[in-house]
């Protein structure tokens, strides 16, 4: 960007070079305060008013173009969803800011939140005006209380200025922001679970079909789900053009992502990079400056804890048959689509690095106890095999494991996946599949055969149909 | 037109029926477009588990046992052409993932199996999940015997437990209402009882808190279980979480004979089934009848055969001898009541009978009435409250009938006025307390003469009585009777009448013939609905076996059940199944 060069930040806060702060410029920069003075000087609210004069479906039609990808976890096209509104609709749209940034290992959204509040905004009402909502919600967790006053200022900031409220900027368009807070749910992040709880319930997920936010969401109205990080990306969009946009990054993983590196590398924090122009060894020893002395890199969570895990001596095969390629783990490109190939998924941008120092059986249990805690209990898969997960990984950490114990384990983990009746099924097996898949031995290793993981009563019967 | 028609496929020849063809395990069978998945698979005899899909409520998807595999026919590339098969259908490319049948609907060409490695697989999973918290105290529940963990376990269970771990520990013995105990650990979260207080009984008291495997169900603070019509989230309940303070620790429900029959409480006159052991009623439970009482009833017409059942239970025919009653045979005292009856001129006697008799009793005692040449007969109406639901406002069961049988009669207040001035001088009462029922007193009565009446316990009119005939409780009885919507219903004997007592239609049968002490054809119940088909226009053609369990509509009343009204509505709606 050619203003970015001009832009300065706190000393010890100066973005890596191979950055491209798009999203992230405003953060930690010298000067910076989140009012709204200070943002328009440096030409916010712009992208707004050049927006209020195009047509609503131009605006989704240039985001459609940049092949913008949600940043929350599903990496799902930001403009598909918004053309997923009935044609014809009559009733009220809803726009939805996910700002109940949740995913262990993810702290993007809150410096947005907390240091630059307006972006949001002005991304919030462009792509308001896009699916024609006049109602947006910031949803915002429990955990942000001075995000939530922060952000109360910013919009009653923008009200005065006429960027939030009836008639915005003389368009006759109006739009009406509320940020609404969590009670500390994880599973306020997923969508319908969100609404569940906007609407003033337990935050139940809905099963799909038929509840699509985008035709029977809030209220039963169509509504938009997006988060924080894909909102400001709209204003970016507007600013850059959607075709210019899309030559950030690669092929169909366009624009730029904020990774939150945390864990066992000498300078984790958050990096704002050009989606797939960077790989693991860049990230990991380049970027991040390599492991702590005399550690080394053991395994990957690329995405969120609920990501598949990455070990880093693994190679992976990329493509079927005859065509596929090898690929090593340090290969790897930061994308949507290679982490997928690669088994696992970009997810909402959290990495967490770990080194030869950890032991895999706390990783897992620190995970199960994770989602056993923050299952929403409606469905019995998710609900019951959560805590199982749990207690059996409580035993392994304890020593008080059988080598069974860790098949049951995966089996309990393969009997969620898929079966349950929103994405925390996965989020919570998906863990336990790959720490079990990439470190069977390593698990086993802290089991012991002697360990009587029946009962007196269990074993006998066992014995009696010949299975021990 | 063209010789050479190409023939027409199968989705076109359901597409004209307004149905879609869908291939469930193997076979093709058409259904409505729009069906739920878990109904046509009921519709092709395959049976799918379910814990928290129930018609009559919406569906949350919560208990994912009914999980299925699902199959489309493959979307064809662009511009090209679907490719059917010689059966007319096109391949069905099945999904990897199970869905659930009970939210989804039907779709044409679409494929479901309910067996298979994955769907077993998945039903294994989720009965094991449901299981490894659940106490497994199946030898002291009341559930067992009727309990779908019992059921699906082991239809779908794996048998033994990989669970070593300890279970979750929660409330037991909940005094959740004055008519219902929770047993939360029991409960397995399927939220059928939460969504009934919230979508049908309008009292939404129940709602889960905790969350995760701790996740408990409880009523809202400060408030309890005690709609009229909480006793219903009993019979939802698929496992023994709610019990019924009444019922449990009586009898296994396997030891319980079943009869179909209706409540009496009411004009709606709900479908109930009647659980009996021996001469004992256990417990009435409500019957789906989706033209009365869908699948409910409330709470205090559920209970009432208690009444039947007290110490004040009349058991034998009794006569006045010096101003208190002596035991005596049935011969006895229908002689003495022929012989009371015959000292009157026929103007100098009424009848009260009462529109909670069956419409034979009705036919049986205008027979009566016409053999002595009687012209004063009343019934006493009963009204009360009514609560928007089941409950109506008429609370004699059998208005209609009394109405249609009996035509016009006088009220029971010129019966009293009749007894005052003389005129009156013997009363025949019939099932009705004249004191509680149609506000006589000691005063009125103490004009009469002579007064015989029927019922089964020992009320005011009763001691009043100088004959008194026991009759049969609504469980000890056939007959039938309309209700409020002009439905005809039929009511079925469960136990047989306690001690010496008799059905009524009997007595007064049995009382005519004492009187003319002629012969005539009624010798079951049969015959004198047969006799009623051929008198009164209305009841031509019908039989016991044609009104059959869910009953028949025989008149236009124009009267609605409030409680269908809204459910007819949310069906409509697509929210419920209905």
């Amino acid at each position: 960007m050619s203003h970015s060069d001009r832009v300065k930040y706190l000393p010890g806060k100066e973005p890596h070079p191979r950055e491209h702060r798009l999203i992230f410029k405003n953060i930690d920069r010298e000067g910076w305060d989140p009012s709204i003075d200070c943002y328009m000087q440096d030409g916010g609210y712009d992208q707004l008013k050049k927006a209020i004069t195009m047509e609503p479906i131009d605006i989704t039609n240039e985001v459609k173009t940049s092949g913008l990808r949600g940043r929350g976890g599903a990496g799902f096209p930001t403009g598909v969803k918004w053309g997923f509104i009935p044609p014809g609709n009559t009733k009220p749209v809803y726009l939805i800011c996910n700002c109940d940034e949740s995913e262990p290992g993810t702290f993007k959204d809150r410096y947005i939140v907390h240091q630059d509040p307006h972006q949001l905004i002005e991304g919030m009402v462009i792509s308001a005006f896009a699916v024609g909502a006049h109602t947006a919600f910031i949803y915002m967790r429990e955990e942000f209380p001075e995000a939530a006053i922060i952000m109360e200022k910013a919009i009653e900031e923008a009200r005065e200025k006429g960027f939030v409220g009836k008639n915005i900027l003389g368009s006759g368009f109006d739009l009406e922001i509320w940020v609404h807070r969590g009670a500390a749910a994880y599973i306020c992040g997923e969508e319908t679970g969100l609404i569940e709880s906007l609407e003033g319930k337990r935050p139940y997920p809905r099963i799909k079909p038929p509840y699509f936010p985008a035709a029977l969401g809030l209220y039963m109205a169509p509504t938009i789900v997006n988060n924080v990080e894909s909102l400001c990306h709209v204003k970016h969009i507007i600013e850059m053009g959607g075709e210019e946009y899309a030559k950030l990054g690669v092929d169909r993983n366009t624009g730029t992502r904020i990774l939150c590196v945390s864990g066992d590398v000498k300078k984790p924090g958050y990096y704002e990079i050009q989606v797939g122009k960077m790989t693991m060894r860049e990230l990991l020893n380049e970027v991040c400056g390599g492991p702590l002395d005399g550690r080394e890199f053991k395994a990957v969570i690329p995405g969120g804890s609920s990501s598949k895990i990455l070990r880093c001596d693994e190679t992976f095969k990329i493509g079927r048959g005859d065509d596929a390629t090898d690929l090593s783990f340090w290969d790897i490109q930061l994308d949507f689509d290679t982490l997928a190939a690669c088994g696992s998924m970009a997810g909402s941008g959290g990495v967490i690095v770990l080194d030869n120092s950890r032991k895999m059986s706390w990783v897992l249990n620190n995970i199960n106890h994770f989602y056993a805690h923050e299952s929403c209990g409606q469905c019995t898969p998710c609900r019951e095999g959560s805590t199982w997960m749990k207690k059996i990984s409580d035993r392994i950490v304890e020593g008080k494991a059988s080598p069974e114990d860790i098949k049951t384990l995966e089996e309990v983990a393969y009997q969620i996946d898929g079966k349950t009746v929103c994405a925390f099924g996965e989020a919570s097996s998906w863990p336990v599949e790959a720490i079990i898949d990439k470190f069977r031995g390593e698990l086993t290793a802290e089991t012991s055969e002697t360990n009587e993981r029946l009962s007196k009563e269990q074993l006998q019967r066992e014995q009696f149909l010949g299975k021990v | 037109m063209s010789e050479t028609l190409t023939p027409q496929l199968p989705k076109d020849e359901a597409a004209e029926k307004g149905l879609v063809n869908v291939q469930i395990d193997g076979t093709w069978i058409q259904v409505p477009k729009g069906t739920r998945m878990i109904e046509a698979c009921k519709m092709a005899e395959k049976e799918v588990p379910h814990y928290c899909y129930h018609p009559k409520l919406t569906s949350p998807g919560n208990c994912r046992m009914c999980l299925v595999q699902m199959g489309m026919p493959p979307r064809p590339a662009p511009g090209a052409e679907p490719v059917y098969g010689d059966d007319g259908y096109q391949e069905i490319g099945w999904m990897p993932r199970p869905v659930i049948s009970c939210a989804n609907t039907v779709g044409e060409n679409m494929g479901i199996r309910t067996t298979g490695k994955l769907v077993e697989e998945v039903r294994e999973g989720v009965m094991e999940f449901l299981l490894i918290n659940h106490p497994l105290d199946c030898p002291i529940c009341d559930q067992a015997g009727e309990c779908s963990l019992q059921e699906f376990s082991v239809e779908h269970g794996r048998g033994q437990s990989r669970f070593v771990e300890d279970k979750v520990k929660k409330p037991k013995n909940v005094d959740i209402g004055p008519r219902i105990n929770l047993d939360d650990e029991r409960c397995i979260m399927c939220s059928r009882c939460i969504r009934f207080m919230d979508e049908v009984a309008d009292d939404a008291v129940l709602g889960f808190s905790e969350r995760g495997t701790h996740t408990t169900v409880t009523c809202h603070p400060d408030r309890r279980l005690d709609s009229n019509y909480g006793m219903n989230t009993i019979d939802l309940c698929p496992v023994g979480a709610l019990t019924s303070k009444d019922f449990r620790f009586q009898m296994r429900v396997w030891f319980l004979k079943e009869t179909n029959s209706i409540d009496v409480n009411c004009g709606t006159g709900c479908n109930t089934t009647i659980w009996t052991r021996g001469s004992k009623v256990y417990r009435v439970t409500p019957r789906r009848n989706d033209d009365v009482n869908s699948e409910w009833m409330p709470d205090s017409h559920r209970l009432a055969f208690h009444e039947t059942q007290g110490d004040d239970r009349l058991t034998d025919p009794m006569i006045k001898v010096d101003g208190k009653h002596e035991i005596t045979d049935w011969n006895t005292a229908l002689t003495a009541a022929a012989d009371a009856l015959k000292e009157f001129q026929a103007s100098e006697i009424a009848i009260i009978a009462s529109a909670r008799q069956t419409n034979e009793e009705l036919f049986l005692t205008k027979a009566l009435a016409d053999t002595l040449g009687i012209t004063t007969l009343a019934t006493v109406p009963r009204t009360g409250e009514p609560d928007g639901k089941l409950i109506s406002a008429d609370r004699n069961p059998n208005t209609n009938g009394a109405n249609l049988i009996l035509g016009a009669t006088p009220t029971t207040e010129i019966i009293k006025q009749k007894l005052h001035s003389g005129e009156i001088k013997a009363l025949l009462i019939l099932n009705e307390d004249v004191f509680e029922a149609a506000g006589f007193t000691h005063d009125d009565l103490a004009p009469a003469e002579f007064i015989i009446s029927s019922n089964i316990i020992a009320n005011k009119t009763a001691h009043a009585s100088d004959i008194f005939l026991p009759g049969a409780s609504f469980a000890e009885k056939r007959g039938s009777m309309i209700n409020v919507t002009g439905r005809l219903q039929r009511l079925n004997q469960a136990i047989q009448p306690t001690g010496n007592a008799r059905e009524d239609w009997e007595i007064i049968r049995d009382l005519i013939l004492t009187i003319t002490g002629e012969k005539n054809d009624m010798f079951m119940i049969e015959n004198v609905l047969k006799m009623i088909a051929t008198n009164i226009p209305e009841f031509n053609g019908i039989t016991f076996s044609k009104i059959g369990d869910q009953g028949i509509p025989l008149i236009e009343t124009g009267v609605e059940i409030p409680l269908l009204t809204k459910e007819r509505a949310q069906a409509a709606a697509g929210i419920i199944v209905g």
